[in-house]
């Protein structure tokens, strides 16, 4: 589409000055380096590393040079890149407009062309990755650990962006569903001896029948309402699994929860183990390796449903669920249903991530299931941009891998006294960074949405339209 | 006189209170088949409230609503759930303050409308998403229909760019495009001409019209440009403080003392006087 001239004279009058400018580039990188080197001396200058019983200090002043260096060049080529890129285009404000504007292209469309392939890429060799950094399988077991944390949140996120991001339902008792999914793998395998791919459709199936329990009384709930009944739902499902002692065994949990096996094939050292099988010898980390697999094979599900189910007639109800509920309504959509299947399709996810929990942890307990874990599910979902999918998984890894990288700040020791436990300030970090997340991108990480059919040409669409719902 | 002979929907003894007030008092009237009916009246008349209890938004206090399909068959919408008054009865309709999907391109809004036929081509969900049965082909025969209402609304250039993105004027003409989509019996229009400068309101005329010759849908408008109304509209009901003061032709209605003096607030008793005085 060729652009009209009224358009192209605003656009020249609104002229942002476009040329490259050497000096000031120049100047802004060296800022730039400096706050890196002010950030690096502490953090990279110096490693303690082991020789024999001794502890020692070596200096890395080499790496905290290289990385100031790519910092101060990197920044010089963005203000390049930018002056090149505004003078090829300067844009009228797209709102509004009386004739369509080709739309710059946004924080989705940019993070999507690199990160997605990128963040899979990492997502699939993380293992192997692991064990050339750490040189070794056993060396690997904390990354590889943290990996499986990382994407079970991803894909609580994922679920629960079903709910909360596509249609607008707050729910804050998701963890209800996760808890209902863990415990039904638990008391199947234990009880009934199923294996962990008859319970995993089960325990889906479990936890999406709990999401329409929920679902029918909360329909009529709007906004704050049902968040605190949703909130509620969840505390009682817990209190439940407390005081049923018959069933759940109470606040002492299911214990011995039978092990992942691979199809059939147990990670055992015997003749019939997983290592014979494949003429390999027996480590204990094949089995944390397929776990990671498999909850990374989860996750993409979970990401490979909801964004079919975006193009669907179903996620495009959900949507204009989100956005105006009596329009919906009268266009003939059955507003009931819609809900109910977006609180049945959420928690399903839910579950699945909660028989992966009890097959990882081998115990459930209440304790696991409390109303923290939901919080952070859903801050996962409101910081990473509700509806984004690739926003969640970033929030995902901000929220569960930054506290797992405070354990590492050890050196903090030697600033605040040997007492200091930097992991204790992890909820202080959290809230902190939620207010300002919540100052400076207060639609989260990624607002834009995508739309979820074209006809000629990609626009996303500025988080400013998109409405939050309204319960 | 179509709407007596072969009307489309029949009002009958409609009442409407909020508690103490009540909004809509007995009325009862009907909608011609083809005919575009406008229904008029002042400020707070309850022109509106009759739209929200047509298409299930309010259930009435009292009275019937009763729509006859082509083939002779008759629907109580009073007693339908609020969704099927669109997807059985086909009776579509617009918002006072418009009520589009923001957020969503011109193109989605389209294919929302068309909801429920492309839920039953993708199979409930579950063969859509396993990417079985005929939901692709449902779904361009869903753009191509969205196109044709994008083309007719001259939308076409704007089908990816969000839906709050858009003029005022566009965003009514949208409004009417994906009441459209739902491939309704009878269309009702809430004030569409509102907000709209004379070029506007002009080609909104010559849509309705085309509307009605082209796709037999018949129209119900609620409007308070007179000029709209004694143009296009067949048949005229006026309203006043919730009870149906005047119902006929234009011409009928236009010269009735009693919709002047409701429109110029007269008191009953003057109402001779101004009949003097406007030589009627
Ligand atoms: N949900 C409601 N609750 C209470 N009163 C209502 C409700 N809806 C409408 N009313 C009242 O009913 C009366 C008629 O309102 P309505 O909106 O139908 O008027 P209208 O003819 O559409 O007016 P306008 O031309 O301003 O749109 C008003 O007095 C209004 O306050
Ligand atoms: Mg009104």
């Amino acid at each position: 589409m060729n652009a009209p001239s009224i358009t192209t004279s605003s656009a020249e009058e609104t002229q942002v000055p476009s040329r490259f400018n050497l000096q000031a580039a120049l100047k802004d990188a060296f800022k730039t380096a400096l706050i890196t080197l002010a950030l690096s001396i502490p953090i990279l200058s110096y490693k303690t590393e082991q020789n024999g019983g001794e502890l020692f200090l070596a200096s890395r002043w080499w790496l905290v040079a290289a990385v100031v260096g790519i910092i101060f060049v990197l920044r010089v080529l963005e203000h390049a890149f930018l002056a090149t890129k505004a003078s090829r285009k300067a844009l009228p404000d797209p709102h509004q407009a009386t004739e369509p504007v080709h739309a710059e292209p946004s924080a989705y469309q940019k993070v999507s062309r690199f990160a997605i392939p990128l963040f899979l890429g990492v997502a699939l060799s993380f293992p192997l990755l692991v064990y050339l950094v750490q040189g070794g399988l056993n060396e690997s077991r904390y990354f590889v650990d943290l990996g499986i944390l990382i994407l079970t949140y991803v894909m609580l996120g994922w679920g629960l962006n079903i709910v909360v991001g596509l249609a607008g339902l707050l729910d804050l008792g998701y963890v209800a569903f996760y808890a209902v999914g863990a415990y039904s793998y638990a008391l199947l395998s234990t009880t009934f001896g199923l294996s962990f791919w008859i319970c995993l459709p089960l325990a889906g199936i479990l936890a999406a029948f709990w999401g329409m329990i929920l679902g029918f009384p909360v329909l009529r709930l709007r906004g704050d309402y049902l968040a605190i009944v949703t909130l509620a739902f969840g505390e009682i499902i817990r209190l439940v699994l407390i005081n049923w002692v018959d069933l759940t065994n109470g606040g002492a949990g299911i214990s011995s929860i039978p092990r992942a096996t691979f199809f059939g094939v147990p990670f055992t050292s015997g003749d019939d183990g997983f290592a014979a099988l494949f003429g390999l010898d027996f480590n204990a980390m094949h089995r944390y390796i397929f776990l990671y697999y498999l909850i990374l094979g989860l996750a993409l599900l979970t990401n490979f449903v909801t964004m079919r189910l975006r193009r669907l007639p179903i996620g495009r109800a959900w949507e204009a669920l989100r956005e105006d509920e009596i329009a919906c309504r009268s266009l003939g959509i059955n507003t009931t249903n819609t809900k109910l299947t977006a609180f049945a399709i959420g928690a399903m996810f839910g579950g699945f991530a909660g028989s992966f929990f009890a097959v990882r942890q081998g115990f459930v307990s209440p304790e696991s299931f409390n109303f923290l874990e939901s919080a952070i599910i859903l801050a996962i979902v409101v910081l990473g941009g509700m509806g984004s999918q690739i926003g969640v998984a970033i929030a995902a890894i901000v929220l569960v891998g930054g506290p797992e990288m405070l354990r590492n700040l050890t050196f903090l020791k030697a600033v605040f006294g040997e007492n200091f436990d930097p992991n204790e300030y992890r909820l202080l970090l959290f809230g902190a960074g939620m207010v300002a997340m919540m100052v400076w991108r207060p639609r989260g990480l990624i607002s834009e949405r995508e739309p979820s059919v074209i006809l000629k040409e990609r626009k996303a669409i500025s988080g400013s339209l998109v409405k939050e719902g309204h319960g | 006189m179509r709407w007596q002979q072969d009307p489309i929907l029949d009002v009958q003894h409609l009442t409407m209170r909020f508690g103490g007030l009540v909004a809509i008092n007995d009325l009862s009237f009907k909608v011609g088949r083809g005919d575009i009916t406008a229904l008029i009246g002042p400020n707070g008349a309850g022109k509106t409230t009759v739209f929200n209890c047509i298409t299930g938004f309010y259930k009435p206090t009292e009275g019937m609503l009763a729509l006859r399909k082509p083939n002779g068959s008759q629907l109580l919408l009073e007693r339908l759930p609020g969704f099927d008054i669109n997807w059985k009865a086909k009776v579509a309709r617009t918002f006072q303050n418009i009520r589009l999907f923001s957020g969503m391109t011109v193109l989605e809004n389209l294919l929302v409308a068309q909801h429920n036929p492309l839920m039953i081509s993708s199979g409930f969900t579950f063969l859509g998403v396993l990417g079985i049965g005929g939901y692709a082909k449902a779904e361009r025969a869903a753009i191509e229909r969205a196109k044709f209402w994008l083309e007719k609304t001259r939308l076409i250039h704007r089908a990816d760019d969000p839906a709050g993105d858009l003029p005022y004027g566009d965003q009514r003409r949208l409004e009417i495009a994906r009441a459209m989509c739902t491939d309704p019996l009878l269309l009702c229009l809430d004030e569409p001409a509102a907000g709209l400068n004379p070029r506007e309101s002009l080609e909104l005329n010559e849509l309705l019209l085309s509307i009605r010759k082209d796709h037999g849908t018949s129209i119900l408008l609620i409007e308070h440009d007179m000029s709209v109304v004694m143009e296009i509209s067949d048949h005229v009901v006026v309203l006043d403080y919730g009870t149906k003061i005047s119902d006929g032709s234009p011409t009928e209605v236009k010269n009735d003392p009693r919709v002047i003096a409701a429109y110029l607030g007269v008191a009953d008793e003057e109402i001779a006087k101004v009949e003097a005085e406007i030589g009627a």
